[in-house]
């Protein structure tokens, strides 16, 4: 197999600019980027054996003696390419803020309870079909300094390897129906509505854990293709 | 009429302000890091060296909540990935660093030189170490090189390094402590020596 990386493809990301946005006015590049072939440095990227996620990883809410406080969720879903196919064995690191919408982190000053047992950080790698799961605690809104009454809508946040240098992925991932999203910058610096919806999870119903847990099936598409497209009518 | 069925991206969201206490813990918080800045193992050949830098902003604050994560060959030009087929020495060097940015927008990374690696056409590429940038206010990474300034004979005939206007060829070229194996590489996200960044 050999995977192809269009540049093409990256219209789906967000511009760097965007006013809405206020730290990035001054954290965006005002020369032109310079293009580029790719070369085996940017077609080639880490691969890491299991030895880099440890068994419970993937649950976030057995990190500690107790239980965290909030809604019990799973978070599942298959990270592929741009043709379909899965990406096996591949890194997801995510973080997140408590039920409450209070990251761990020292600089979130947000005066909601932080949660002694929970860190909000978890980490899984997709098997060889590119499916992971993660069970987590469904994270609260919170607020921040943006504009006046400014709060992001409920997310968790992603980073994912894939194949090469030129198929990292930095996300977050938000939750259907969330009343915030036509206030988020954030969320919608993403110009075209299509993809901004990529970035929103499906509640899944089939895959919910009886008397236990809400699912949420969350799909990631990363860069490459066929280097050869297959014959379809 | 060949036709492929193409999947859109998941588009990138900003790492934001809070991604430390999960990608870059460093002891600070009840979690593991994944990865380090100090990339060298003990059976890594070649000259071990250090790259050092600072991340600034359009105003030339210090950018104190950025990541910075690294990719290169092993000293012998060999990266450790299937795609890298070349029958060559191969170490238990991944090849791989991730830094969190200090409250002086500084980094670090502890490594070994790359060695040459070959441009699509077969050509030398001059010894060089990809980088990528994210932070707070960055709604999707930036990538740039690190070239060495005491490569200036390699530099020159590089394919990559001859794309950039020759007035800004230098935001490119880390320069070498002359007392020591450390390099400076510092990242300039806007300005009038706004660091070259690549569209790839
Ligand atoms: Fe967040």
């Amino acid at each position: 197999m050999t995977l192809i990386y269009p540049r093409e493809s990256n219209i789906a990301h967000p511009p760097r600019l965007f006013p809405g946005y206020k730290s990035t006015p001054k954290r965006s590049p005002q020369k032109p980027l310079i293009l580029m072939r790719q070369t085996l440095s940017e077609l080639t990227g880490p691969v890491y054996g299991h030895e880099t996620v440890r068994p419970g990883d993937h649950d976030l809410t057995t990190q500690h003696k107790g239980e965290p406080l909030g809604e019990r969720i799973i978070v599942h879903g298959h990270v592929r390419d741009e043709a379909g196919r899965g990406v096996p064995n591949t890194l997801l690191e995510i973080w997140q803020a408590n039920a409450c919408g209070r990251y761990i982190h020292v600089v979130d000053q947000h005066p909601a309870p932080l949660d002694p047992n929970f860190t909000g950080a978890g980490r899984a790698q997709t098997d060889a079909d590119g499916y992971y799961r993660f069970v987590t605690i469904k994270p609260g809104a919170y607020p921040w300094g943006n504009h006046p009454n400014a709060w992001r809508p409920a997310h968790i946040h992603f980073s994912v390897f894939g194949h090469a240098f030129v198929s990292r992925l930095v996300t977050q991932m938000y939750f259907p129906g969330d009343p915030l999203f036509e206030f988020d910058p954030i969320f919608n610096s993403v110009p075209d509505e299509k993809a901004r919806l990529r970035l929103v999870s499906n509640f899944d119903l089939a895959n919910t854990k009886p008397d236990w847990a809400l699912c949420y099936r969350f799909d990631i598409v990363l860069r490459g293709r066929d280097a050869t497209p297959m014959e379809t009518k | 009429m060949a036709d492929q069925v193409i999947l859109g991206l998941t588009p990138s969201q900003t790492v934001g302000p809070y991604f430390a206490y999960g990608l870059t813990p460093g002891g600070k918080y009840a979690w593991n890091d994944a990865f380090s800045n100090d990339l060298v193992t003990p059976d890594a050949a070649g000259d071990r060296i250090r790259v050092v830098g600072q991340v600034f902003d359009g105003d030339g604050a210090v950018v104190p909540d950025a990541m910075l994560e690294i990719w290169q060959a092993d000293a012998q030009g060999r990266y450790a990935n299937p795609r890298d087929t070349r029958a060559l020495p191969n170490a238990s060097f991944k090849g791989f660093g991730r830094c969190g940015a200090d409250a002086n927008g500084g980094f670090s990374f502890d490594t070994v030189k790359p060695g040459v690696v070959p441009d699509p056409d077969g050509k030398p590429q001059a010894p060089h170490i990809l980088l990528t940038v994210f932070a707070r206010g960055m709604l999707l990474h930036l990538y740039t090189r690190i070239y060495f300034g005491d490569e200036a004979e390699l530099n020159a005939a590089d394919p990559v390094l001859a794309l950039v206007p020759a007035e800004r060829r230098a935001t490119l070229i880390a320069r070498r402590d002359p007392d020591s194996a450390t390099y400076r590489f510092d990242v300039h996200l806007q300005g009038d020596d706004e660091t070259v960044f690549f569209d790839i």
